[in-house]
């Protein structure tokens, strides 16, 4: 699903490479965390694989293709795989939950009817059946990151990521949420999730990617978030 | 695509940035009312020159007894002189010359007494102080300096004059007219496409949130900036109907109430002038807008 090959990524500014030579491989259906201090390259990871950045040396590919190779014109129509979720969930304000579904599968051009069809589907997958008509400022902190997951799940992806989606959310919350990207998990889309929070990781004991000032540092299985090698 | 989520999307923007919105509509308005009047008035003067040039003529002055004036002068015409010339006005039909005749000192005389009728001139004029000519009238007024040549200078020719000389101080302000609409068109037009280009700037700054979740979410990039294109066109297009509805006014106030009535010597330009002019600032319009609005984004809203 994604390939790293002695990917780097420096940044005009600064002086230390953000990414320096990882390579590595996620296969289909994985669920993997991506741990690491502030600045260890976590956020470039994630935006190499969205080809939000273009990588200073080595290649990458997701979802079966090369990112070098991908030209500006079919980025749009690539990411349409591809589920994003972050931790300040990124919800339109003025919008519904049933509308702030509907908006990411009306602007990639889905027929109405496909949208009233799978729309309310999703919600329910995440939990919010009878909420479809609440503004996000009228929903707890979990329940507008369940919308933000319902959002990046409807068109199917075959690969969801994740980007702190606990981070502003409390524990109880947090459980709730991991629960749900488990079980998007287990419908075969891969997740990969950038946190900080350890006692998720413990619990769920995932493969985990750890980066250290742009190094990978730790690629272990079933991992748990202190180990050191 | 998805038609009424597009339209919903450009109603949300034209209203989010009202002030703006205005601004762009109110400038196009003044610079494509003035393009439109630049055009207007040189539809005039293309009409007055197809009416005028059609009723002018050259005239070639031929010496009589008294012509000190030319130095091609020795006397008064003499009969082969008269004929030479006519032959060679015959032989430049029909390419150059379209018809002439020949007016002699009697007629040159009583054209005379009608045009001094109110004068005192009138009562000392006789005959044999005036010259005999030939009126052409060419097929092209605009070479006539290439007909002219030809008889200029000719024994027995006293002159050759151009009927066009006494309308050229006309067409010179018309002309002033035209230019000076169109520098401020061209003016008002620049600040225009900045209004434009910043419009779209904050439009697409206050949109930010929805861009941005189009972007991940694969939104094509012809999706993501249509509605703020549309946008541009709504607004060049409401400010083009301005300005045609003021062309209108032009014409129906300005030229149809005042002008024609104070000057029927010359005719004015018609409806059909009006319309086409229309159509061209409707067009060109909404396409600067479209295109103003489009070069921005490209630079604001990018993959």
């Amino acid at each position: 699903m994604i390939r790293f090959e002695e990917v780097s990524k420096l940044y005009a500014t600064q002086q230390r490479p953000a990414l320096s030579d990882v390579s590595l491989e996620i296969e289909r259906g994985e669920f993997v965390f991506l741990i690491g201090q502030s600045g260890s390259g976590k956020s470039t990871f994630l935006r190499l694989v969205l080809k939000e950045e273009k990588p200073s040396n080595g290649r990458i590919h997701v979802a079966g293709k090369d990112l070098g190779r991908l030209s500006n014109w079919k980025i749009p129509h690539w990411r349409r795989q591809i589920g994003t979720v972050f931790q300040d969930f990124r919800l339109l304000p003025n919008k519904t939950v049933y509308q702030n579904v509907a908006f990411a599968l009306e602007v990639i051009g889905k027929p109405r009817s496909v949208i009233r069809r799978v729309v309310p589907g999703v919600l329910e997958l995440v939990g919010l059946e009878g909420k479809e008509d609440r503004l996000p400022n009228e929903l707890s902190g979990g329940e507008q990151q369940r919308v933000a997951v319902a959002r990046a799940f409807a068109n199917q992806p075959v690969l969801l990521i994740a980007d702190e989606p606990t981070g502003n959310l409390d524990p109880a919350t947090s459980v709730g949420i991991m629960k749900l990207l488990d079980r998007i998990n287990r419908t075969g889309t891969t997740v990969i999730m950038a946190t900080h929070d350890q006692g998720i990781v413990d619990q769920m004991r995932k493969r985990v990617i750890e980066l250290e000032y742009g190094e990978l540092v730790r690629d272990q299985d079933r991992g748990v978030y202190g180990y050191r090698h | 695509m998805r038609i009424r989520f597009v339209m919903q999307e450009i109603g949300i923007g034209l209203r989010r940035n009202l002030t703006m919105t205005v601004a762009v509509i109110v400038s196009v308005a003044v610079s494509l009312t003035l393009f439109g009047l630049a055009l207007l008035i040189r539809a005039q003067v293309n009409q007055m020159k197809d009416y005028w040039f059609d009723k002018i003529e050259v005239s070639i002055f031929l010496c009589n007894d008294n012509s000190a004036q030319s130095l091609s002068c020795d006397g008064a015409v003499t009969p082969d002189q008269r004929a030479a010339i006519r032959d060679d006005l015959n032989k430049l039909k029909p390419d150059w010359v379209k018809e002439w005749y020949f007016e002699n000192q009697q007629q040159a005389y009583e054209n005379a007494v009608v045009y001094f009728k109110d004068s005192s001139i009138a009562d000392f004029l006789v005959p044999e102080q005036l010259q005999e000519s030939y009126r052409v009238k060419l097929t092209d007024p605009r070479r006539y300096l290439e007909v002219a040549g030809q008889f200029d200078g000719r024994p027995g020719v006293a002159a050759v004059e151009d009927q066009r000389k006494i309308l050229k101080p006309f067409f010179t302000v018309l002309g002033t007219l035209r230019n000076g609409a169109l520098g401020m068109a061209v003016v008002m037009l620049f600040v225009a496409v900045l209004l434009i280009g910043n419009t779209m700037r904050v439009a697409a700054f206050s949109r930010r949130r929805e861009t941005g979740i189009m972007r991940l979410v694969g939104a094509s990039n012809f999706y993501i900036q249509l509605p703020f294109l549309l946008e541009g066109a709504v607004a060049g297009l409401i400010g083009a109907g301005l300005a045609s509805f003021m062309v209108v006014l032009a014409k129906t106030v300005g030229i149809d109430q005042h002008l024609a009535r104070n000057f029927t010597l010359t005719p004015f330009i018609g409806w059909d002038a009006v319309i086409s002019t229309m159509w061209t600032l409707l067009i060109f319009g909404t396409t600067m807008s479209v295109v103003a609005s489009f070069v921005t984004l490209r630079k604001y809203l990018r993959v």
